[in-house]
């Protein structure tokens, strides 16, 4: 599996891990939905946190599309939300 | 949905979109590797304003130590000159500035850490965007029509995740960017307006003013005192001054020897 975390290049992830990742990722959703930035952001990095932990860096030139995207630290709920809205902040 | 999937999958609409635009897959490899250069263009570009508007920050934060260095002599001089309150207005003027320094210390390291990324994002783009070129001449040599579309589809959608990640990283340097300059131009004003600066700013500068009348008017009763010691006490001083001028050149006589041999040297 590959995980883009945004602004930091990709990362190749065992397979394996998909339930726990998924488990933190439910964290973060739950504290999306509750605009809870406190939860959020410790949710949010504990996610981070394991991806970068179980995580190899993927090749620079490497041209594989990502199985799961996020953004970095930096991000708060209302980035998080930008990115998911319709427009989304993503150009092109 | 989990927050993972769904900005994955906005990300792959994005790729889709564009992928479904072209007629021909192999007018999509093209089209495609110029909208990377014209990224990168515009990567490095991005890279230059955060390097502008970081100097510019240096620039104004020199500026802002000279003064808080020169309050802090001002201060220094008006305690020895027995003026607490000139000392105190000094120091008081200095801890304000003080703040804002400390302010854009904050944003310059944002910043820096802004130029950082994006450098990095420039040099994973132009890492992709060349392994890109060289599948692109691949899949074009090599074109059936069945097997070229699946690797086609492949290296764009990764070619444009990057692009879409690293257009998002233009677009908050810029902002950051936007925001520096605006701050930038609110700190020059007030350094042209006097609020920040007037202590060091020539004319304006009444801490300097003060010390400075204080000082000649040392200057004017050391002078007068002179004056009245050589029309009272007359030939006392200048003897003083002659065994002075006596004593500097006894010394000097040691020098003449010394001379030559640096001649020779030269």
């Amino acid at each position: 599996m590959i995980v883009r975390i945004l602004g930091q290049g990709q990362l190749a992830i065992d397979s394996a891990a998909t339930d726990e990742l998924n488990a933190l990722d439910a964290k973060v959703e739950a504290a999306v939905n509750a605009s809870n930035e406190e939860a959020f952001r410790t949710a949010f990095c504990a996610l981070l946190g394991r991806i970068r932990e179980l995580g190899k860096p993927l090749d620079d030139a490497a041209l594989e599309p990502s199985d799961l995207i996020l953004p970095d630290e930096d991000a708060t709920i209302e980035d998080v939300r930008k990115l998911l809205s319709d427009d989304g902040l993503i150009p092109g | 949905m989990s927050v993972m999937k769904r900005v994955t999958m906005i990300f792959r609409a994005k790729a889709d979109k564009a992928l479904d635009r072209m007629e021909d897959p192999r007018e999509t490899l093209d089209y495609s590797y110029k909208q990377q250069l014209e990224l990168l263009q515009k990567v490095r570009r991005g890279v230059a304003d955060v390097a502008t508007s970081r100097k510019r920050l240096e620039l104004q934060m020199n500026q802002l130590q000279q003064s808080q260095n020169r309050l802090d002599k001002q201060a220094r001089d008006a305690l020895s000159a027995g003026r607490e309150d000139l000392a105190r207005e000094a120091l008081t003027r200095k801890s304000g500035i003080g703040t804002q320094l400390a302010d854009l210390e904050t944003q310059y390291t944002n910043l820096q850490g802004e130029e950082e990324k994006l450098t990095l994002a420039s040099q994973r783009l132009q890492a992709k965007v060349d392994s890109f070129r060289t599948r692109k001449e691949t899949i074009k040599a090599t074109y059936t029509a069945a097997e070229a579309q699946t690797r086609i589809n492949e290296a764009f959608t990764g070619i444009s995740e990057e692009m879409g990640d690293v257009g998002l990283a233009i677009q908050r340097a810029e902002d950051k960017t936007e925001q520096m300059k605006a701050r930038a131009g609110a700190i020059d004003e007030l350094m042209a307006s006097g609020a920040l600066d007037d202590v060091v700013s020539g004319s304006r500068d009444d801490i300097q003013a003060e010390l400075d009348r204080m000082g000649s008017n040392r200057d004017v009763d050391l002078e007068l005192e002179r004056m009245k010691a050589e029309l009272t006490g007359g030939s006392a001083p200048k003897e003083l001054e002659g065994s002075a001028g006596q004593a500097g050149s006894a010394p000097a006589g040691a020098q003449p020897a010394e001379q030559p041999q640096a001649g020779d040297g030269a």
